[in-house]
């Protein structure tokens, strides 16, 4: 959309393989149809359901028995994501960007093929490429996955309810997802091979964890699937998958209705003809290396998004990168993208917002003598009155203290901390400082201002 | 002689305890009185000021409850069955919120002890500038010396006397919160419509700017589902940026409060069925009308707690027009020794934060050899309406009065909460803008935000904006997604432009 406003033809080319459980979608990509939208909008109806047993305590009276339809959820989340789809498509039209449902993969220098649904292809020449193809859920590759197990990419338009449900991964997808089944009022139980949130710091991983253990998650650590057989068909069936420990021999069974796979994503690198151009790939991780300002070893193909090495994986992060690459290209522009103290939020049942070095990164990178971390637990006014978890909520701060007590990684645990988040994280943009902190007001009473 | 303590604090409030909390850390031997006079009602409450028994905490905790109506309604779009019909009890809120500020005052008691603060249950006078009388309730004297004096006794509503009946028949805020029963009397069914028997009516008219404690109160009234009017003889939220002011009124009268503007109450009288009869003055229309309610609460601005202090017997010097203590900014008042913090003083904001800011600020320099002086700009503050509406720095108006509409900028969005799309709410007031200056840098002078947690959002852009936050450094921050706080960071179309603000997809 950015390279059209300087009155270049743009064309995209979007497609969606079906998911192994023939599950497909619109235009919008991860975020808008199997990402932040649905899971953020599925994760508010699980807060609601907090709300709901907490209102009867600020003196809201209704029936004991409030049960969750599934589908009445889904069907909401799944016509609000039509409507995104719908208002991308007249938005590249609105700003005369060609559009074709088609797969695109490379077939010579400046020239990509692009195969629509029914399979007929067409080629089509360019100057310039962009890849941004995105990743796809990870399978484990044990006997019964593709045929009985879910991943994200199915989850969020499931025509039925999950059931008793089985994550298998440590992931903050994994992590995200437990989360709202069991506010829902599902039974959840979620197979960790290692350790939570590998990346995030771990402190604040940890409280996550156990915070979600408190409240009726089950935690199966250190072990992984190995099979999963189907007992009954049905909407749900009756799974039964069988795990084998990461630290012995000991085996274990157990059975249940869906079993969903967030053990990660694979970069859709693999299958679009980067070798006919030349396009050099990591072999391991599938991901494309780019230079700073998103360029491939090919002068001409460049790369955002899900798919480049050592980025992140966020909206943000993708739609800033994209644009700023535009503007770079076509408006004489020299502002790259700043992939620095980016912020993210993990939209678990207590969420967690951070910006910046975790704990463990700053002691490695300053020495654990040069970093200051001040921290707190909290407890939100709202949980008060619902005599809510006592002292879970915490925040803290780590300074730098070779730099002027500088703010260098910034971490909470509470309710909205992507919207706490979000200040600090351009404060900490600003080079704040732990004095200015200090001397900044808070607002009372909310969490922010601890 | 030698004085008893090194500090004595008049007023157990957020300044207050602050304050004498941090001198306790230097190891001083510090006291504090404090000491409720009941309002006209009867209601008094225990230890902690204002804030805590009737001020931003059962305020905020009354709007939750509110707030959880609305969520109640939204969790059917998302799929949460709830038999009809929900109502709500106010006993039920009423003890929780009156339980949870017992268990501060409690709290803030042990807190004292804990730091060996004494602490008086009186109400202090001065005699000379060292020496203070305190009295109980039972009328019981005690005489008090220290070397320094805090005078942080804050604020208690208005009355407006000259109304007849307003003294005799309403309420104020000081009251709202400890009803044990419902203002309007028994719980509403709240669907599918409210009924209008029960009515409660709020007049407010502010004279300074102070954070709308009043339009709060109609806004969870209305929110809990009682039939809530309020009275304005001007603007609402005077000092606040207008057009933010505006959109919040808009909001709340959507969500079902009702508005009677440009009106002034001329007198209240009691019904036989005990119900209030007001009578007022429209003076859009120059005509008189009546109409009969159960509650009549005022807000029509806050006193300063001066007047039993003796403060001429000492000469500390107040405003003549507003009442309150002059001080410099060290927080000094006319006499040396004597130091006024808080809502008292004369000049700065009614927050909490910044009182207890202020308070330790101010123990800081006089025993902890510090020389920091207490910022009063750029203080974020949120008004805890239906919608929320938080804010940091200065106003669209106060930015064109002090540089000129040529040399500023502004840029603003209208959005919608991902949440509110399920739950098919409007989301036409929210919104959000921010003020900067047209210089190259494009410092950010003023932030503005209506939505839900308002109050989450701004805070830290507060701190970015006490960093001199400008324009370019903020876009250069990427967004979390999905939130309402990353659109700010994508703030991009000017009101100059003319063009449609409203913020279109991903």
């Amino acid at each position: 959309q950015e390279a059209a406003k300087y009155e270049k033809k743009v064309m995209v080319l979007d497609f969606v393989t079906p998911t192994p459980l023939g599950n497909s979608w619109g235009l919008g990509g991860t975020c808008v149809n199997v990402g932040c939208i649905p899971k953020k909008l599925m994760h508010q109806a699980a807060l609601l359901g907090q709300a709901l047993q907490d209102s009867r305590k600020f003196g809201w009276q209704f029936m004991e028995e409030v049960k969750h339809n599934w589908m009445t959820m889904t069907e909401a989340v799944q016509n609000y994501i039509g409507s995104l789809n719908w208002g991308y498509r007249v938005a590249l039209r609105d700003k005369k960007v060609t559009y074709e449902n088609a797969y695109g993969e490379f077939v010579g220098p400046h020239t990509v093929k692009a195969t629509n649904k029914r399979g007929v292809a067409k080629l089509y020449t360019a100057e310039r490429f962009l890849i941004a193809t995105g990743e796809r859920p990870r399978y484990l590759g044990i006997p019964g996955d593709k045929e009985y197990c879910i991943s994200s990419d199915d989850l969020f338009s499931l025509p039925y309810c999950p059931g008793k449900t089985l994550v298998v991964g440590a992931s903050y997808v994994a992590l995200e997802c437990a989360g709202f089944l069991a506010g829902l009022g599902l039974d959840v139980t979620v197979m960790v091979r290692s350790i939570l949130l590998r990346g995030f710091d771990q402190d604040m991983a940890n409280k996550i964890g156990e915070y979600m253990e408190e409240h009726g998650i089950n935690f199966i650590r250190e072990f992984v699937p190995i099979k999963v057989e189907q007992l009954e068909e049905g909407t749900p069936g009756r799974l039964k998958v069988i795990a084998k420990s990461t630290k012995g021999n000991q085996i274990i069974e157990g059975e249940y209705n869906t079993v969903l796979l967030a053990i990660g994503r694979d970069a859709c690198t693999r299958k679009i003809g980067l070798d006919k151009v030349g396009v050099k790939i990591n072999e391991k991780t599938g991901k494309i290396p780019v230079n700073d300002e998103e360029q491939t070893n090919v002068p001409y193909i460049y790369a955002v998004g899900d798919i480049l090495q050592d980025k992140l994986e966020l909206t943000p992060v993708a739609i800033q990168a994209g644009r700023l690459l535009v503007r770079r290209l076509y408006a004489g522009a020299t502002s790259k993208c700043d992939y620095m103290n980016v912020p993210t939020t993990v939209f678990t049942p207590l969420e967690y917002g951070a910006c910046g070095y975790s704990e463990e990164t700053a002691v490695e990178k300053f020495g654990e003598e040069n970093i200051e971390v001040y921290h707190s637990h909290f407890w939100p006014l709202e949980w008060t009155v619902p005599s809510r978890d006592n002292n879970k909520c915490y925040a803290k701060i780590i300074c730098n203290m070779q730099d002027n007590e500088r703010v260098i990684g910034f971490h909470v645990l509470g309710p909205n901390a992507g919207e706490v988040t979000q200040g600090f994280a351009a404060a900490i943009k600003c080079g704040l400082t732990k004095e200015q902190l200090d001397s900044t007001i808070g607002i009372h009473p909310v969490c922010a201002e601890v | 002689g030698k004085n008893e303590y090194d500090l004595l604090v008049i007023g157990g409030g957020s300044g207050g305890l602050a304050c004498a909390k941090e001198a306790a850390q230097f190891g001083r031997k510090v006291a504090v009185l404090d000491y409720v006079e009941p309002s006209p009602q009867g209601t008094k409450w225990g230890l902690g000021g204002t804030c805590v028994n009737v001020g931003c905490i059962p305020k905020k905790l009354m709007h939750q409850a509110a707030l959880l109506g609305s969520a109640l309604k939204d969790a059917q779009h998302y799929g949460w069955n709830i038999a009809q019909p929900v109502q709500h009890t106010w006993s039920v809120m009423a003890q929780a919120v009156q339980n949870y500020v017992k268990s501060l005052n409690w709290g803030h008691r042990v807190q004292l002890q804990d730091k060996k603060v004494k602490y008086f249950n009186m109400k202090g006078s001065f005699s000379d500038p060292h020496t203070i009388r305190g009295l109980t309730k039972a009328g019981k004297e005690t005489i008090v010396t220290a070397e320094n004096i805090v005078i942080a006794t804050g604020g208690r509503p208005k009355y407006p006397t000259h109304i007849a009946g307003a003294l005799e028949y309403g309420i104020t805020s000081d009251d709202l919160f400890w009803l044990k029963e419902s203002p309007g009397k028994t719980p509403l069914a709240y669907y599918p419509f409210v009924l209008h028997l029960y009515e409660i009516i709020v007049y407010i008219s502010l004279t300074d700017a102070s954070p709308d404690v009043s339009l709060e109160c109609a806004g969870f009234l209305t929110g809990i589902g009682l039939d809530t009017t309020v009275m304005m003889r001007s603007i609402p939220l005077r000092g606040f940026d207008q057009q933010m002011a505006s959109l919040v009124t808009e909001h709340m009268e959507s969500y079902g409060t009702k508005f009677l503007k440009r009106c002034f109450p001329t007198k209240v009288e009691k019904l036989e069925s005990n119900r209030l009869q007001v009578t007022w003055k429209n003076t859009d229309l120059g005509t008189e009308e009546t109409d009969s309610f159960d509650t009549v609460m005022w807000a029509v601005g806050r006193a300063p707690d001066t007047e039993t202090l003796n403060l001429e017997t000492v000469g500390v010097k107040t405003n003549s027009e507003t009442g309150k203590i002059i001080v410099d900014a060290s927080e000094a008042t006319s006499v040396p020794h004597i130091y006024a913090i808080g809502d008292i003083t004369e000049g700065r904001p009614e927050l909490t934060p910044t009182a207890i800011a202020a308070g330790k600020l101010l123990a800081q320099r006089l025993f902890g050899q510090s020389s920091e002086l207490m910022d009063y700009d750029n203080v974020p503050t949120t008004v805890f309406t239906p919608l929320e509406y938080g804010c940091v720095g200065l106003s669209e108006e106060a930015a064109v009065q002090c540089y000129g509409s040529d040399n500023i900028e502004v840029y603003h969005a209208y959005y919608k909460p991902l949440e509110f799309t399920v739950a098919e709410r409007d989301a036409t007031q929210c919104y959000m803008k921010m003020v900067c200056l047209q210089e190259r840098e494009q410092r950010i002078l003023g932030l503005h935000f209506i939505g839900p947690n308002a109050g989450e959002v701004i805070q830290g852009f507060a701190l970015g904006i006490k960093c001199g936050a400008t324009y370019p450094q903020l876009m250069k921050t990427i967004g979390i997604h999905p939130t309402c706080a990353e659109e700010i960071t994508k703030l991009h179309i000017t009101k100059r432009s003319g063009l449609d603000a409203t913020v279109t997809g991903c």
